[in-house]
């Protein structure tokens, strides 16, 4: 039985295929001039050119840190290409003037935008290595006053808002990715609901890395003004390579008096082979500010992919009543290491919060959460409920919880709960005894484990994280 | 019910079994023919539930000699769910608990499995609601069982009836309830038993591992059999069983009379 479970788990990454696309790309290593040279590139204003080098500056004085619960060789940042952009690059007026190319990469990943987007009203924004290839939806997102755009374009386009939002939540000294990122981010995607406004549809952006190279350092920033709300979704797929390839991405979430911002993840980048060879190393920093009155920012991701992932969707809750939610689902196999987590941090009063994470580790890999819930002596009557299960499929892995409770406010009500759980033989051979064999078997416990997380997502993104779920697991009990 | 003619579904021949390399089993010998219902009784580490497990192909038990056939065919080629699907049903001693899984998401997969192992129709979600909430009245069980995980937070006696419920479903053509009495208070013993009874007919048959005699007041057994450090040490009818009840196990080694009372 075993022996079945094992493979089913070790099915081959499937997307792994490299797009044969020409690419204009910034020879290797970091400096001062490799800042310029993307900022010209994108011909950027001054103030933007000065916030890089500022970051950079800020960047060169800090220390990597090392209190994770992963291990990795030592980067070499003077090894990595900040820019790699498919050619042509010339304006696209529309989908049509894609690189056909491109277009079956993506029809490869499942993402035929012209007919996905519009079957499933998905608007698609899509960061190809670097620099955002083509934004669907844009026109018809615009009639309601949503601005959904590449960050480049919208640096160009709104550079008002960007200069007053931009490294607000997160700012360029925060820690040494989110520095690193701000000095070199390439491109990512821009998202402003305007006062009102709810988004008619779900908006979703596929990130993909397809240089061998190259690093993705893409930046994200979304914007709901007061009354709006949004649902955004990111994808993210790469390449197999033997190298490790850094993606160290900045999320930052804005919203003011009764917004609500929705943001889901499904993390599938190439986690390495099963000897942990190769494998995206996804050391990002996502934060959402939930600035006004009854404001919320919600997370959701489903963490399957790359060799380590390291990232805390935080929220900061400083409005009034705001709410602060964190879904997570991480699965780590092979030699994957992962150390997430969410930080709540409670200012105003009467915030709420709700962390549910479920930690799946089968093969070699290790799984940590850990977690920051903060009261700050002004946030009178906050609430958090924490929930943090893992799951161990075989005797070779490892789960962690690493909670972090810091109360500064008697009013507080803080609860913590805790599981952790094995698919053991027992459990196998009693499906089994129904008929049911150890695959299925072991997708319905997985499921099950998975199922509040799940409930989280968009009905297409819940369709698609449960099958990914069982691809990634097929055979991994032991 | 036994008839001569019936047809042999069980046949089970010198049966050695291990588990982490201790023997267990040590030549076991029984026939099963449809239509009958079995017993097998003895202390606790007899063999019984080992028996049991063995049958029904549990990966952490050995055979190490004899032969195993059901219908004819070699169960020892069959991988466990392979033997549930040809009709081979246990009921668990200790079930185990499956969170997160509901458990009509889980009897439906069950069920639909079976049926299309033998090619009869699957049942969506609604279709599968009435069909298992008829077959819960049977045992008397609250609605509420199926939104629950399989199993978790489920009493001693809401795990045994959610078992005869996985047998009521499946159909199964040998059934093995492994200690199903064991705590059940006396009218929930009933409300299985009475289950159990409805669902056992000419063409299957029923093997009850069980400790007391207690169950046998309400199924009654064709034959029973007494366990002993792994081999069937004795077999006979029904009334053996009170002979145990009233005088213990012991007893059987100063007592040779009942021997040879069987086919």
């Amino acid at each position: 039985m075993s022996a079945a479970l094992q493979n089913l788990v070790n099915q081959p990454y499937k997307h792994g295929f490299v797009t044969n696309i020409e690419s204009d790309i910034a020879p290797k290593g970091l400096n001062e001039d490799i800042i310029r040279l993307i900022s010209s590139k994108k011909n950027e204003p001054e103030w933007l050119l000065t916030f890089r080098l500022e970051a950079y500056r800020r960047w060169l004085n800090m220390i990597e840190p090392t209190w994770q619960n992963v291990k990795y060789p030592k980067i070499n940042f003077q090894n990595i290409s900040y820019y790699s952009a498919p050619k042509p690059k010339k304006k696209l007026a529309s989908m049509d003037e894609v690189d056909p190319e491109l277009l079956r990469t993506f029809e490869k990943l499942g993402i035929p935008m012209h007919e996905r987007a519009a079957l499933a009203g998905v608007a698609v924004d899509v960061i190809f290595d670097s620099v955002s290839v083509a934004t669907t939806y844009k026109e018809k997102l615009a009639e309601v006053g949503i601005i959904f755009c590449s960050i480049s374009e919208a640096v160009q386009r709104y550079p008002e808002l960007i200069r007053q939002y931009l490294g607000t939540v997160v700012p360029p000294g925060d820690n040494y990715y989110a520095a690193l990122n701000s000095a070199v981010f390439t491109d990512g995607s821009f998202c402003f609901i305007p006062k009102g406004v709810k988004c008619p549809m779900d908006l979703s952006t596929y990130f993909r890395i397809n240089t061998e190279e190259s690093g993705q350092f893409e930046r994200t920033l979304i914007i709901a003004e007061e009354g709006a709300s949004v649902s955004y979704l990111e994808g993210c797929t790469a390449p197999r390579f033997d190298t490790n390839q850094l993606h160290a991405a900045v999320v930052e979430l804005i919203a003011l008096d009764d917004a609500d911002i929705k943001y889901s993840t499904v993390q599938n980048w190439y986690a390495g082979d099963e000897n942990g060879v190769g494998g995206i190393y996804n050391f990002v920093t996502k934060r959402g500010l939930a600035k006004g009155r009854n404001s919320r920012i919600s997370w959701t991701q489903v963490e399957t992919g790359s060799a380590i992932t390291w990232k805390y969707p935080s929220c900061i809750l400083r409005g009034e009543n705001s709410v602060g939610e964190f879904y997570s689902v991480a699965v780590t196999n092979h030699h994957q290491q992962a150390d997430t987590g969410t930080k709540m941090i409670h200012i105003g009063p009467n915030t709420r919060s709700t962390i549910v994470s479920k930690g799946i580790s089968a093969g070699q890999s290790n799984s940590s959460y850990r977690g920051l819930v903060r009261i700050t002596p002004t946030a009178r009557n906050a609430r958090n409920y924490s929930q943090c299960d893992s799951m161990l499929i075989g005797s070779q892995c490892g789960a962690h919880t690493f909670p972090y409770i810091q109360v500064q406010n008697n009013s507080a009500q803080v609860e913590h709960e805790a599981s952790t759980s094995k698919i053991g033989e027992d459990q196998l051979f009693y499906f089994a005894q129904r008929g049911i064999d150890a695959e299925e078997a072991v997708s319905m416990i997985i499921n099950g484990f998975c199922k509040e997380v799940f409930q989280q997502l968009p009905l297409e993104f819940a369709v698609e994280a449960t099958k990914l779920l069982s691809f990634k697991l097929e055979g991994s009990v032991g | 019910m036994i008839n001569a003619n019936s047809k042999i579904l069980l046949e089970v021949h010198d049966l050695h079994a291990t588990v982490s390399g201790a023997e267990i089993l040590k030549g076991v010998d029984i026939t099963v023919r449809s239509g009958e219902i079995h017993a097998i009784m003895g202390l606790n580490g007899s063999g019984k539930s080992t028996f049991a497990k063995v049958l029904a192909g549990h990966p952490s038990y050995e055979v190490t000699r004899g032969t195993l056939l059901f219908d004819g065919q070699d169960l020892s080629a069959l991988a466990p769910e392979e033997r549930a699907r040809a009709g081979i049903f246990l009921a668990f001693q200790y079930p185990v608990e499956i969170p997160g899984v509901a458990n009509n998401q889980f009897l439906r997969l069950a069920y639909n499995t079976v049926q299309g192992q033998r090619g009869e129709e699957e049942l969506d979600p609604l279709e599968f609601d009435d069909f298992v909430r008829e077959k819960m009245k049977l045992l008397k069980m609250n609605p509420d069982f199926l939104d629950r995980s399989v199993n978790e937070g489920f009493s001693g006696g809401e795990k045994k009836r959610n078992e005869i419920l996985q047998m009521a479903l499946l159909e199964p053509r040998l059934a093995l309830l492994d200690e199903t009495d064991s705590g059940l208070d006396i009218d929930a013993l009933r409300i299985v038993a009475n289950g159990v009874n409805q669902l056992s007919n000419k063409d299957n048959a029923l093997i009850l591992v069980t400790h007391y005699q207690r169950l046998l007041d309400y199924i009654v057994p064709d034959y029973v059999h007494v366990m002993e450090a792994g081999r069937i040490i004795r077999t006979s009818g029904k009334e053996l069983a009170q002979a145990l009840e009233t005088h213990g196990y012991d007893w059987i080694h100063t007592n040779e009379q009942i021997t040879g009372a069987l086919p």
